[in-house]
């Protein structure tokens, strides 16, 4: 059906299934990171303290935290591929400058490598589900639809990475992109409820688009349908649409002068 | 009864008319005007920065005018950008194969890029591949290929969607001669094929084999056009007398030089005297007390009308 809405946009998203069906391994690995944590925090630090209150229950804290880090799987796929390698075909490749020589435009490349980065991140987060499922850490059935809610985040994460990166001059810069990450990962609500922190911190944390994402994985992993989750959507909506309209106009800038 | 004018002139597949691109405040191409035929191999000559690659970018809607008017198919690539394009081939003078991908992913990729389902991509591939004599690396990465190997990759991959304009900037730079001639016979196949090509070279030698109408640009304007013939006939004389100066030409009376031909141009370490016969043209400068360490006569070439025209060699 996306092929039919934008051709020309799938066949960039094309030209990244071509390079990646012999660099298949590369994507694996994004997903024991999230596995990782899992083991480490959700059973290691679960074993110690067992249960965490969330919506008026305790539950199993390796429940809790699982659909935090499913969300912040398909944070990475979308952060790395939205960075890394389009800074690359960018900057170094020249892959750009070949595409905008043929019927495709600005907008068309943004959307299609906004698409494949998207199923970057969707695929993490189904593989995590799987995981999720095999240890018996999903409380409703309505985590199979997180999948689906990913793609929220994927396209927020996505396009924002892709509005950043067309504004590094140098590999060097990437380094700027931990110091926002790392924190981000860490602080949105993914180990602890965000009630935890105080006063204003807390609103802060709150606009933080992995707090949102988070709150919308989390709500479905447990069942709890609430109008939160629409504020959560549109909320990710909003970055990736301003991301997007960001991106485009800065590709004009750099490959259309 | 006689043919009718309009019947016989081939359309213009280019139009031009005052065409300018500014960056900032330097002008990048200054008010120039051209038509392309359908048909021709029609070349901008020039030495770099003149303007060339950044006219072919307007003409590939990847620049946008800063003034004049452009019409490629009779469209303006400001508003049909992407329907140009799709008719259009370019190999960009900087490579831009995808490393990513093996030989034969980069024209099955590019075919898609245009729109075109898998099957004729396919067909088309293999047939350009054969062409440009690269069936056997297809499954190579490209990163390993030659210089010459890779711009003929370029060029085949530019020529997917069979475009009825292939643009080409610079396309032999860089390339040993062998490599040259072989893209030479390349593109003149293309063209008794029909295809419209569009080059850029700062080479003379380059243009002079290969195009049938050129404009000659420096510092932004086009200083001249017609064919290769027509410009040396214009613009230079049958024959060039060059004398070799090694100490200077400065303190050579412009006297004596005006006296050997019919122009002269005194460069760094050279005097090129523009005359009919060369050989008596070299008489005259002995005659006059000129005494050169080594002299050649030669057919004028496009060299020459660079030359005349800007004052300049092309190296300058």
């Amino acid at each position: 059906m996306i092929a039919s809405l934008a051709p020309r946009a799938f066949s960039v998203f094309e030209r990244n299934v071509f390079v990646y069906r012999r660099q298949w391994l590369i994507i694996v690995t994004g997903f024991f990171e999230p596995l990782f944590f899992l083991l480490g925090i959700g059973y290691g630090v679960g074993g110690v303290i067992g249960t965490i209150p969330y919506g008026g229950a305790d539950v199993p804290y390796a429940a809790f935290v699982a659909p935090a880090l499913l969300a912040s799987a398909a944070m990475n796929g979308a952060i790395f591929d939205s960075t890394f390698n389009i800074f690359y075909k960018l900057k170094y490749g020249k892959v750009y400058d070949a595409i905008l020589s043929t019927p495709v435009g600005v907008g068309d490349l943004a959307v299609g490598e906004l698409l494949w980065s998207n199923l970057r991140g969707v695929i993490y987060a189904t593989a995590f589900l799987i995981v999720m499922l095999a240890l018996g850490l999903v409380a409703s059935p309505l985590a199979l639809l997180t999948p689906l809610a990913v793609i929220f985040i994927g396209f927020s994460f996505g396009a924002a990475g892709f509005a950043i990166t067309t504004h590094m001059r140098s590999w060097k810069d990437f380094d700027f992109l931990f110091i926002i990450l790392t924190p981000l990962f860490l602080f949105s609500a993914t180990f602890y409820p965000v009630e935890i922190y105080p006063g204003a911190l807390r609103w802060i944390v709150e606009l933080s688009p992995l707090t949102r994402g988070t709150h919308l994985v989390r709500s479905l992993c447990f069942g709890d349908l609430n109008w939160l989750m629409l504020v959560d959507i549109a909320y990710l909506s909003a970055i990736s649409f301003i991301g997007y309209r960001h991106a485009v106009r800065r590709l004009g800038v750099l490959l259309l002068k | 009864m006689g043919m009718t004018n309009s019947a016989s002139e081939p359309t213009a597949l280019i139009r031009a008319q005052g065409l300018t691109k500014v960056f900032g405040a330097r002008s990048a191409v200054d008010g120039i005007d051209f038509e392309v035929r359908d048909g021709e191999f029609f070349g901008f000559l020039g030495p770099n920065g003149a303007g060339k690659t950044t006219t072919m970018r307007m003409i590939a809607g990847v620049s946008p005018r800063s003034a004049g008017t452009l019409e490629i198919f009779d469209m303006d690539p400001d508003l049909h950008g992407s329907e140009i394009r799709g008719q259009i081939g370019v190999v960009h003078q900087q490579e831009t194969l995808d490393m990513e991908l093996t030989v034969l992913e980069n024209l099955l990729v590019f075919g898609r890029f245009f729109g075109m389902d898998r099957a004729s991509i396919a067909t088309r591939a293999a047939e350009l591949l054969e062409l440009f004599q690269l069936s056997d690396r297809a499954k190579d990465q490209v990163e390993p290929l030659s210089g010459g190997m890779k711009r003929r990759l370029s060029i085949a991959r530019s020529l997917i969607a069979s475009p009825r304009i292939l643009m080409l900037d610079e396309p032999t730079t860089g390339l040993d001669p062998q490599a040259r001639h072989l893209l030479w016979d390349a593109l003149q196949r293309l063209k008794r094929g029909g295809t419209t090509i569009v080059l850029t070279t700062h080479y003379m030698d380059e243009a002079e084999q290969l195009c049938d109408r050129l404009v000659v640009m420096d510092q932004a304007k086009i200083v001249a056009e017609g064919s290769p013939r027509q410009l040396i006939v214009e613009h230079a004389s049958r024959e060039v007398l060059e004398l070799r100066f090694p100490n200077g030409t400065e303190s050579i009376d412009t006297k004596v030089l005006e006296g050997i031909g019919d122009r002269y141009e005194r460069l760094a370490e050279r005097v090129i005297v523009g005359c009919e016969n060369g050989e008596a043209a070299h008489a005259r400068a002995l005659e006059h007390g000129l005494d050169p360490e080594s002299w050649l006569v030669r057919r004028s070439s496009l060299e020459d009308v660079f030359l005349r025209l800007t004052g300049r060699t092309l190296d300058e």
